[in-house]
């Protein structure tokens, strides 16, 4: 596989803006059309094998200023149509073509508090980008317009020019209001509820915030330093922060208002109990949870084994069960850990990988073996309870199921085995008990999911909730546009009562 | 054994609970160790541990004054404390510690407290003056004789099993193969027994899954759904073999600690 270098892909672009640059006349529909997408300059993949920092470098000025100029400006703008938060995807482009960068990251922040995040992890071909005219005139929704990409290049921008301004924060009003979980949608909403005076409180279980972006997602994705940023910025604007607290646990939900004085709470606990497959095996030695390897990883820094005390599996051979983004991230973290052989399977078919198309990409340049239509049947192990292999069985698609993707149908007698000493799996997580279960009186579904009106209330009088807890597991954009949403609720109701 | 400030959890824990700590912010491990008594009034919790790891290793080392840099609880179900007549706490080891508040909280609603504990050898013994305020009947065994009875809790378990009026529950908590065999022990006799287990985990409130353990067939969290469940119904050896899926790292540090530690006197000598 060809590996175009940062250097090499800057000086294209180079020479590429320069012919642009060279008209004099506005460039026609047609003419944009042919201006080649910008490719993202990556780390080697043979050298980032061996490292944790980020896969994807960022565009060079010169490429984000000629990707903004694919954009046709549409009237209708069918991407923002496209995105969870309807950015005004079309004007922040412009403002790039512009140069004026500050302005463009402006237009983003009206609608999107963590553009560096999102730029990064949301699954745009799915969004925004899957909606673009230059896509779909080229009938490749890759070939659209990199949306996130330019998104993150502006966001990157105004962090390392140091522009980064602290939203005002309006004078005290009294009112208190508690966030439990430091996860996306609780950042927004921390953010938008200091922002109107109120006085803000997160409470964060695990010693350290950002819930699954500081957890989950791994540093070569999402630097953590990103995520702390954010956190640093809400300390600024005065919300305090208290981790090592588990809300249920430590205090009840209820004892927050009805004792400790908060007059609102806001409930982002997210999607934390992970699924397993139900199969025989699952709980041999060498059998994880991606939740619980990730955060080995991430969080304790297990990677770093030289200086973590938490200890990681040390692994040869791995098989990750899943497609999604998590799936990849497991994958990719086991390849750097040092495993030889890391294979992800995965039932459906590479088109049906809930993944975004860049992880997938990545995952295979890195040495990711990927095994599409197959299945684990039970796991096997030795006489210690250790992993030593996994039976898979092969699929067809059938008829599609409810999702509207075709339903995976097993193939009778296709039973095969695969050497292994890990099994990771990373089928999805249930939402997590905790709260529920020490408050009975707040109103859930049958998945144990938070249930909400269109104000993001729940059953209980000034309790709140968004996210991955009333979502089911989803994206990060989704989490903060259900956090906003809450906000604006909970500023309401507060300002009028 | 360590008190440690912590009003919040003094307040809410419960017999049965436990909470998690780390030493080291950036690069400790969190591990979980049982609540074994708590002052509401002082606002402090009592932890009682075994140097087996670095992080145990490095808490013995703290001095009165000093800070834990995070600790998070009380985690897990409290323990069902119910009037159901006769009940036999049988602890082991550093098992003891959380046995302390479950004996107690059984005595003051109204059971016949019969409490067993023990341990390898007289050295380990430990709460025995509190837990002899506690007992109705206390009896303490050590497996080599230097104290007490010799013999293995299961031995005067099983008499106790047998004596009129018939226990109404057990309650076990130690090492794992302890338990597993008072869970053999009362089989016999259908006595409800409930053990409590102390997994690997990281998160303890149902994140990672790593706690997970077989019961009666189905996959639990010890840190959700325990940590107390049916000793009959828990399947101990797989739980024994997974909680050694790190033994070689710990085993190591353990060895490397003791190393500087002698090399230390050594200098300091």
């Amino acid at each position: 596989m060809s590996h175009p270098t940062p250097e090499q892909l800057e000086q294209a672009a180079k020479e590429t803006l320069a012919g642009l640059e060279a008209r004099t006349e506005a460039l026609k529909p047609k003419e944009r059309m042919t201006i080649p997408a910008q490719e993202m300059p990556t780390q080697d993949p043979l050298a980032r094998r061996g490292n944790m920092n980020e896969v994807a470098l960022g565009y060079s000025t010169e490429q984000a200023r000629i990707e903004a100029e694919r954009c046709l400006q549409c009237k209708n703008a069918p991407c923002v149509d496209g995105c969870p938060v309807r950015i005004d995807i079309p004007g922040f482009i412009q403002a790039i073509a512009d140069g004026d960068m500050q302005k463009s990251i402006d237009i983003i922040k009206r609608d999107s508090l963590l553009p560096a995040v999102c730029g990064r992890v949301c699954p745009q071909e799915t969004q925004c980008q899957a909606h673009c005219t230059v896509g779909k005139a080229l009938k490749d929704v890759n070939k659209a317009v990199s949306i996130g990409r330019l998104e993150r290049y502006v966001a990157d921008y105004e962090r390392e020019h140091g522009h980064q301004e602290q939203p005002a924060v309006k004078p005290e009003t009294g009112k208190r209001v508690a966030i439990i979980g430091s996860g996306p949608a609780s950042i927004t909403v921390a953010g938008d509820v200091r922002r109107e005076g109120h006085h803000v409180t997160m409470f964060e279980a695990f010693h350290k915030t950002g819930g699954v972006m500081v957890y989950g997602i791994p540093e070569f994705r999402l630097p953590k330093k990103i995520v702390q940023q954010e956190i640093d910025m809400l300390q600024a604007m005065g919300v305090e922060i208290e981790t090592n607290y588990v809300v249920g646990r430590t205090r009840k939900l209820m004892d927050l208002i009805t004792e400790d004085g908060f007059d609102a709470v806001f409930v982002g606990t997210g999607a934390g109990l992970p699924k397993f497959m139900r199969i025989e095996g699952e709980n041999l030695v060498g059998v994880f949870s991606a939740n619980e390897y990730l955060t080995r990883s991430n969080l304790m820094r297990a990677y770093d084994r030289d200086r973590a005390d938490t200890p990681i599996y040390p692994s040869r051979k791995v098989a990750v069960l899943g497609g999604g983004n998590v799936a990849m991230d497991a994958a990719r973290t086991a390849v750097r850990l040092g495993a030889d052989e890391v294979h992800l399977v995965y039932r459906r078919t590479e088109v049906e990988m809930p993944a975004r198309v860049e992880e997938v990409e990545h995952a295979k340049e890195e040495g990711v073996i990927f095994h599409l239509l197959q299945n684990a049947k039970r796991i096997v192990g030795d006489e210690q309870g250790r992993v030593t292999g996994m039976e898979c069985l092969k699929y067809e698609l059938g008829e599609p199921d409810a999702s509207g993707r075709r339903r995976p149908v097993e193939v009778k007698g296709s039973e095969f085995m695969i050497d292994l000493d890990t099994v990771i799996i990373a089928i999805g997580n249930d939402s997590n008990p905790l709260i529920k279960q020490t408050t009975p009186e707040l109103e859930t579904n049958k998945w144990g999911n938070i249930v909400v009106d269109e104000d993001g209330k729940s059953s209980i009088d000034r309790v709140y909730a968004g996210g991955d807890i009333v979502l089911g597991a989803a994206t990060v954009i989704l989490a903060m546009g259900e956090g906003r949403r809450a906000a604006a609720a909970i500023n309401r109701m507060l300002t009028g009562g | 054994m360590i008190r440690v400030e912590a009003p919040l959890i003094a307040k809410e824990r419960r017999p049965g609970q436990f909470i998690i700590l780390q030493v080291e912010h950036d690069y400790g491990e969190r591990i979980p160790l049982t609540v074994a008594d708590a002052d509401i009034e002082e606002g402090s919790i009592t932890l009682i541990f075994q140097t087996v790891g670095r992080t145990t290793h490095q808490l013995a080392e703290l001095e009165v004054g000093d800070a834990i840099t995070d600790l998070v609880g009380p985690l897990g179900q409290p323990t069902h404390i119910e009037k159901v007549g006769r009940v036999i706490c049988v602890g082991g080891g550093i098992g003891v510690a959380p046995l302390h508040p479950i004996a107690q909280a059984m005595k003051a609603v109204g059971n016949e407290v019969h409490i067993i504990i023990g341990a390898r050898n007289k050295d380990l013994i430990i709460l025995e003056e509190e837990m002899g305020r506690i007992a109705d009947e206390l009896i303490v065994c050590t497996d080599d004789g230097s104290y007490g009875r010799k013999a293995l809790v299961t031995a005067p378990l099983k008499e106790l099993c047998e004596a009129e009026p018939r226990p109404a529950l057990v309650v076990a908590i130690g090492p794992p193969i302890m338990m597993k065999f008072c869970a053999e022990t009362t089989r016999p006799y259908a006595i409800p027994t409930v053990v409590s287990l102390n997994t690997i985990m990281i998160d303890g409130t149902g994140m990672c899954g790593g706690c997970r353990v077989t019961v009666g067939g189905e996959t639990k969290f010890v840190c959700v759904d325990g940590p107390e469940f049916d000793g009959h119904l828990v399947d101990f050896d797989n739980m024994m073999k997974r909680l050694n899926a790190y033994k070689g790292e710990e085993d190591h540090h353990h060895e490397e600690y003791h190393c500087k530690l002698e090399q230390a006197l050594g200098e300091k000598s």
